[in-house]
């Protein structure tokens, strides 16, 4: 909450947790920057489950990072933190579209959860597909994907390219 | 500022001038100097929900209404998704958001081009976008395809999806064999409904009379028939596994049909490639003897002429002309070899594309591509018209496609106020002078929360019957509920 009123530049980061992680007081203090504001940086909302950080890349590049609770799916998490990626999820995580479509870091994707044909079958329709993209309703966050980066497909300009690269009926 | 009586000098102008008042006249002016935008969009179907989702969210002040001529909205989502792809209907939770929000405004049983014209809505916003989709079929343009047994995908699909025109169908399900022409996946969702297990589909959202029919349906075996080869199939994987899946029935393949085609799949893209492959395991593997029906593709053949029985009163067969392939990939040609063959069926369904139609005089239309002639969401020659989804591009692409399709027309018209192209600075009164118009013309409009009455009902009457929801078919009955 911010007190702009109270004229005082003031800098409280506190972890509820009591978490002294560097990257948690680097995110903090970023946020707290602002003048005569008062942040409290507020890391958990539930007591289970650890907080992994994971980066998330827009179409247009602009970072957004976030903690995410272990055993969430990368959809539920863009939905949840309201992230700003456009439209995100429209089949709400049944594979029934690809408009989901993450792409991974090399390291990470290789370490991800075997693809079932029923995602791949989906995948093969996304936009912009690589070598390491996967649907963001398959993959649950875990420990170890602490502080990836995802990527959606870059925004292109050409709007016609853009239109055929998506597959007809 | 000098205080004067109490009020201040500025503070006792500020009050004159809101009533209007300046320098002892009264000037008749918007309280701003530029209006909120309005927008209207003609259909409510996917393209007109999210072109409304994504003008809303870009312009904090603007105001959309759409209007749709049925009084339910959703479009194909709720008369082209098979009733066995019900996940792939969850964009209506979205679509509801974006209706519900406190600057849209739904108005259903408003026929555009009959009950109000294109430029009397025109007059009433700042712009207005065509989303109005395809609701006409292509035909085939052969002799016979006027005669009892022929159907359009679209209307077939219509009738099981429960689209009021198409609650007369009564489609005779007593012959063996249903050919269907056209490869794409409305043609495999045609195919899987004839063939699937009535268990399969009693407890969807499919209308009660379909459900019926199908029971007692005699089809046992569907050909599915495209004018090119394997490799220019047009439906996609997901849909092919699931009939490759279907219980009790068997591929009915032409393995000379698939000749050279193992040498070509290793030079094709991934999702090309697997497709070609999973079709080539239906026909290597054929499927369970025992099964009591069977579905197959039959390539290089295009429809001549559709054959009528002794009596001429019905369909029994179809005629088709056998094709050879010039060119490869996806622009290879079928061309004509002369050579003819025969097929007896009692019910042909053709599935080759659904058709835009004109549906006002003043908005330009092209009758080759039959599409809204448009640059990049612009209607040609026209300022302040837009057109997003299918009467933009084209009957071709999944939902997503026309998301995003949509999203572009949006940001083109958001840009355009923000250029000063469409002028802002008049105020325009929107729904409230269309709803009066309708009004002095006998048509009363269904809101968004009188849709919820219609669709409050319709499930109510699904839970009877263990169903995701028994659809209203007629049109007197939706409006009487929606307006008690």
């Amino acid at each position: 909450r911010v007190f702009n009123h109270l004229n005082i530049q003031l800098r409280i980061v506190s972890c509820i947790l009591g978490q002294t992680n560097n990257e948690c007081k680097k995110q903090c203090n970023e946020m707290s920057s602002v003048c005569l504001s008062v942040y409290v940086c507020v890391c958990a909302l539930s007591s289970s489950g650890s907080k992994v950080l994971v980066h998330f890349v827009n179409q247009s590049g602009v970072k957004t990072s976030v903690f995410v609770t272990e055993g969430e799916t990368l959809l539920d998490v863009v939905i949840k933190k309201n992230l700003d990626i456009s439209s995100f999820g429209a089949c709400e995580g049944t594979l029934a579209c690809s408009t989901c479509h993450l792409i991974f870091e090399e390291s990470v994707y290789d370490k991800l959860e075997p693809i079932v044909d029923e995602e791949v079958d989906m995948l093969d329709l996304a936009y912009g597909l690589t070598k390491t993209s996967r649907l963001g309703c398959q993959v649950s966050v875990e420990h170890w994907m602490d502080g990836m980066t995802v990527h959606v497909p870059q925004e292109i300009n050409d709007q016609q390219g853009k239109q055929e690269a998506v597959s007809s009926k | 500022w000098k205080e004067e009586d109490g009020v201040g000098v500025l503070g006792r102008e500020l009050y004159l001038k809101s009533l209007g008042i300046h320098n002892g006249k009264r000037r008749v002016r918007g309280l701003s100097s530029s209006s909120s935008p309005r927008v209207c969009i003609v259909g409510g179907g996917p393209a007109g929900f999210y072109t409304a989702q994504q003008l809303l969210k870009a312009r904090q002040n603007a105001a959309v209404d759409i209007y749709e001529r049925l009084p339910v909205p959703f479009g194909l989502v709720r008369f082209g998704v098979a009733p066995d792809h019900p996940e792939v209907k969850n964009v209506i939770n979205t679509f509801t958001q974006t209706a519900q929000h406190e600057r849209c405004s739904f108005h259903g049983n408003v026929n555009v081009g009959k009950d109000v014209t294109i430029d009397e809505l025109r007059q009433a916003y700042h712009a207005v976008v065509l989303s109005y989709g395809a609701e006409g079929n292509r035909s085939m343009g052969i002799p016979g395809e006027d005669l009892p047994g022929v159907f359009s995908a679209k209307d077939f699909v219509g009738w099981y999806n429960g689209l009021p025109s198409n609650k007369e169908l009564h489609p005779d399900l007593s012959f063996e064999t249903a050919v269907i022409l056209g490869q794409g996946n409305v043609a495999l969702d045609v195919a899987r409904i004839l063939l699937a297990p009535v268990e399969m589909l009693k407890e969807t959202d499919i209308t009660q009379n379909a459900l019926e029919a199908l029971a007692g349906s005699k089809v046992r075996r569907v050909l599915i028939v495209g004018r090119r080869g394997p490799l220019q199939i047009a439906c996609t994987i997901k849909e092919l596994r699931e009939m490759v899946n279907l219980p009790n029935t068997r591929a009915d393949m032409l393995p000379a049909d698939f000749e050279g085609i193992a040498e070509a799949l290793k030079d094709l893209p991934r999702p090309r490639k697997r497709l070609t492959e999973l079709m080539m395991k239906a026909v290597k593997e054929g499927g369970d003897d025992k099964a009591e029906k069977c579905c197959g593709f039959r390539f290089f053949r295009s429809p001549v002429e559709v054959l009528a029985g002794a009596d001429g009163k019905r369909a029994t067969g179809i005629r088709l002309a056998l094709n050879k392939l010039e060119g490869s990939g996806e622009s290879a040609r079928a061309e004509v070899t002369g050579q003819l063959e025969d097929v007896d069926c009692g019910l042909i369904i053709s599935s080759i594309g659904y058709k835009s139609i004109p549906i006002d005089p003043a908005v330009p239309f092209d009758p080759r591509r039959a599409i809204v002639p448009n640059e990049m969401g612009r209607v040609q020659d026209t300022a302040g018209l837009y057109c997003s989804g299918w009467v933009k591009r084209g009957p071709t692409g999944v939902i997503a496609t026309t998301m995003n399709d949509s999203f572009d027309t949006a940001h083109v018209l958001i840009q355009d106020m923000e250029a000063g192209k469409l002028d802002l600075s008049v105020n325009k009164p929107g729904a409230q002078a269309i709803t009066a118009l309708l009004q002095t013309r006998g048509v009363r409009t269904v809101l968004f929360s009188q849709w919820e009455k219609i669709n409050a009902e319709e499930e109510k009457r699904g839970k009877s019957q263990g169903k995701a929801r028994e659809k209203l078919l007629d049109v007197d009955e939706m409006l009487k509920i929606a307006w008690s």
